[in-house]
């Protein structure tokens, strides 16, 4: 019976992340439309609905009913999975990101995180890693010189700044002392965020995750002036829109898994227990806003200064960082 | 996962399928980028199995490294290049690489067919028993074996890895 409750409670926390998730997805292109339109001074989308509010029904309604076109040279099996692989995987990044703590609902103790691993962080490096391959494929199936650069691009930096990146994370490793999130943030409880001790780590995170889901200052893969649009220029209808899905997702879970990192998870004043989801959401949403607001702010990076920042700034100031945090914790 | 039930025994028989599926896959498409996909899958099988075998890190260190990295530079390399199908040849000629390498294979599978037939596992138990590993935690016990017992093997080989990256440094840099 205890097995068939647990089955239960799993697949409702599945079907509930990703409603809440899909959601959130389609009112953060509308928000990041907004946020973008407010810092060049125009206004944004405002025709659907009161202040643009049904603008992404509308943008699915549209976007579902267009024509599929499936170029005739294109490898179509490949073409086919390559937004599926980019859209699982980022989904797949939320089953072990604690949304809260621990809460009570009809007399049973439910944890807020779909599947508490011990190893939650190298599952999040490992699905992202495979998160890859759609873009690399989607580039590459549709027959296109434009898409293949894109493909070659995005393979290029993804793998020079998942290196940075696992870096960046370990020293939040050596602190906590071990791989399972939900751990990670207990330890954080009372104020002690793991910001506060590592700074630079979290400011290295947020730079690698940037270029990891293609954000702009690194949106190689897509330069909209020079490969007009890159790894998805051959997509259309509902494809275009799984990568579109995939990569908002994506920057979710790369803010939920910052917030998870370093920013004390759930953790936070004022809120009994029950309510502590909410902190999680609110941090996560500021690191969402930051994502937009940089994205507004920032130029397009070229591709050689990219790689030079990745290898010869980023890596070794990560390499550092994890030096002086296994001294520090030596001599103190 | 417990050994033994009906669930497990599923899992086990679609996976190991589904991985010699793959790796037949591999030899045998025509477009190299297809093989490098069924490659993905077959390792993705693999780490499958590791789970099977109560192996949470092994298997997700096969993910990330073989699945992960190792596998995005071959599909890097193999767009790079933009390598043509395969053009398929009808002449079966034979040579003394096949002659060597099919009886190779015949006694390779000749002594699986033979251990597994066996039906004992050779070798003692360590010391490391799954009750232990889930009591201790997967990664601590072999974080902690590599840093203590096994230091020296562990730093040789990340210094034959140092000096495998340093060589190909040299191999690829042009003559000035």
């Amino acid at each position: 019976m205890e097995l068939v409750y647990f089955l239960i409670e799993a697949a409702v926390k599945v079907v509930a992340v990703f409603s809440v998730l899909m959601l959130v997805v389609a009112y953060l292109t509308l928000a990041e439309r907004k946020i973008l339109g407010h810092i060049q001074v125009r206004y944004g989308p405002n025709r659907v609905g009161p202040f643009g509010l049904f603008q992404p029904i509308a943008d699915g309604i549209k976007v579902f009913f267009k024509e599929e076109v499936i170029p005739a040279k294109a490898d179509k099996p490949l073409f086919v999975i390559a937004p599926m692989i980019s859209i699982v995987a980022a989904l797949s990044l939320f089953a072990v990101i604690p949304f809260g703590d621990k809460i009570e609902i009809f007399g049973r103790t439910v944890t807020l995180t779909i599947a508490d691993l011990d190893i939650g962080l190298l599952y999040i490096f490992g699905i992202a890693s495979l998160g890859e391959y759609g873009i690399v494929l989607g580039g590459w199936s549709g027959y296109n010189k434009y898409g293949l650069i894109g493909a070659l691009r995005a393979a290029a930096q993804m793998i020079s700044y998942e290196v940075a990146l696992g870096l960046s994370v370990m020293g939040v490793l050596m602190i906590s002392g071990t791989l399972n999130l939900v751990e990670i943030v207990h330890k954080q409880a009372g104020g002690h965020w793991n910001v506060l001790y590592q700074p630079f780590a979290f400011i290295f995170y947020l730079v690698c995750a940037l270029a990891e889901i293609n954000r702009t200052p690194f949106d190689m893969p897509e330069a909209d002036a020079e490969l007009a649009c890159g790894f998805n220029i051959e997509y259309s209808s509902m494809k275009f829109a799984l990568f579109f899905m995939g990569e908002y997702a994506h920057l979710i879970a790369v803010c939920a898994i910052a917030t998870t990192l370093f920013l004390g998870g759930w953790h936070g004043p004022f809120l009994p227990p029950s309510l502590s989801w909410i902190w999680f959401v609110v941090k996560t949403g500021i690191l969402v806003y930051f994502c937009i607001w940089e994205r507004g702010t920032f130029p397009r990076l070229r591709y050689d200064q990219i790689m030079k920042l990745g290898w010869k700034v980023l890596l070794p100031l990560a390499l550092a960082n994890i030096f002086f945090t296994g001294l520090i914790m030596v001599l103190v | 996962m417990i050994p033994g039930t009906l669930f497990y025994w599923i899992a086990f028989i679609f996976t190991a399928l589904t991985a010699i599926f793959a790796a037949v896959m591999v030899i045998t498409r025509r477009n190299p980028i297809h093989s490098a996909m069924f490659l993905i899958l077959n390792f993705l099988c693999i780490a499958v199995l590791y789970l099977l075998l109560n192996s949470q890190f092994i298997a997700i260190i096969q993910v990330m490294v073989y699945a992960g990295a190792i596998m995005m530079l071959v599909i890097f390399v193999i767009m790079l290049l933009s390598v043509e199908e395969e053009k398929r040849t009808y002449k079966i000629r034979l040579s003394p690489a096949k002659v060597i390498g099919v009886l190779l294979v015949v006694i390779l599978f000749a002594q699986l067919i033979y251990g597994v037939a066996q039906k004992v596992v050779p070798g003692e138990w360590g010391e490391f028993t799954p009750e232990r590993i889930a009591q201790i935690g997967e990664i601590k016990a072999v974080g902690g074996l590599l840093f203590t017992r096994y230091l020296f093997p562990f730093e040789v080989a990340s210094i034959l890895l140092l000096v495998g990256i340093i060589g190909a440094v040299i191999l690829s840099k042009k003559e000035r």
